[in-house]
């Protein structure tokens, strides 16, 4: 049996070096490269920040509606009671029915959130 | 590097290459157009880079979302005078270096509608074509024509001297003036520095 005298990480961190090295080599010949041949050519247009073709308009400071997170919190509610019924579906009918009231409890405060979201006029689309 | 020299290596087993060649070869074969269509010949195009025609073969499948890392814009379809100036500040914004192909008669000349108020009668008017195809629309086969035709012209551009390209000039522009709408047409009618209209012919 051979002995090996050196840290089994030294090959790790030659790794390391060789994979770093592969990547920024091409970046820091093409960064040469163009140093030595290609002007550097900056402007108006090239330095814009819209990139489509038009100008850009107005601020980036803009305000949008923030209403729409009611019906993100209505759809998560229900995806998430969804994910309980599921397995209770499955093991239903192994269960006792300790695990059916608790499930029709849970059932019965989501549905009853809905009713008071519904008659808020939260489901109304304005 | 002597050009008979290179031939006899190379008939002895020694490739031999110069930067330039290199440069070049790495150059022509990697161009990106700039995912950009106007009009009716822009299906043509896509049809050039699907599996029929297959762009991919000369390197220049990777259809660029943004002028920022495009080198080729192919301007296919017509140019109306609305769009013009967004045609222009996408060229200006695209990186050097960077070469435009006309696609189709609308984009050459104007086309069909050359007569109409509203299209500018060729592209070449603001910025510099490299490559024109005519036809309406041009098959996927007059623009992979096209595009031999720029590796061509990319291959045969010396690195250094006089004759290199504008792009290695420090003096040579990068962005064109973007036209402007004016009371009655784009404002200047042309780019004198690209393209100025044929004189006309004295009648002595």
């Amino acid at each position: 049996m051979i002995q090996v005298d050196y840290s089994p990480y030294l090959l790790i961190v030659v790794l390391l070096v060789g994979a770093v090295a592969f990547a920024l080599t091409p970046l820091a010949l093409a960064w040469l490269w163009a140093k030595k041949f290609s002007p550097n050519k900056p402007g108006q247009d090239k330095n814009a920040i819209y990139e489509c073709g038009l100008e850009s308009k107005g601020d980036a400071w803009v305000q949008f509606k923030s209403e729409y997170y009611l019906y993100a919190i209505i759809f998560l509610i229900f995806d998430v009671e969804t994910i309980f019924l599921l397995p209770f579906a499955v093991a239903f009918s192994g269960l006792g029915a300790g695990a059916f009231v608790a499930m029709t409890v849970f059932l019965f405060l989501l549905v009853e959130g809905l009713l008071w979201a519904w008659q808020k006029g939260v489901l109304t689309w304005k | 590097m002597d050009e008979g020299l290179k031939s006899e290596l190379s008939k002895q087993g020694v490739f031999t290459t110069t930067f330039e060649d290199l440069y070049n070869w790495g150059r022509k074969n990697s161009i990106w157009p700039l995912g950009f269509g106007l009009a009716c010949c822009a299906i043509e195009m896509i049809a050039a880079s699907m599996a029929r025609w297959d762009l991919a073969r000369f390197g220049a499948e990777v259809f660029r979302p943004s002028p920022r890392q495009a080198d080729l814009m192919i301007v296919a379809g017509t140019v109306t005078k609305k769009m013009a100036p967004q045609v222009v500040r996408l060229y200006n914004q695209m990186p050097e270096p960077k070469y435009v192909i006309a696609m189709g008669a609308c984009a050459i000349s104007g086309g069909p509608f050359k007569q109409g108020y509203n299209v500018l009668k060729g592209i070449d008017r603001y910025i510099p074509v490299d490559v024109h195809i005519p036809g309406c629309p041009p098959r996927p086969e007059a623009l992979l024509h096209a595009f031999m035709t720029l590796q061509r012209k990319i291959d045969e551009q010396p690195l250094t001297g006089a004759q290199r390209p504008r792009h290695l000039v420090a003096e040579a522009p990068s962005e064109f003036p973007v036209p402007q709408y004016g009371e009655h047409d784009l404002e200047p009618p042309n780019n004198p520095a690209v393209w100025q209209p044929p004189a006309l012919a004295s009648a002595d």
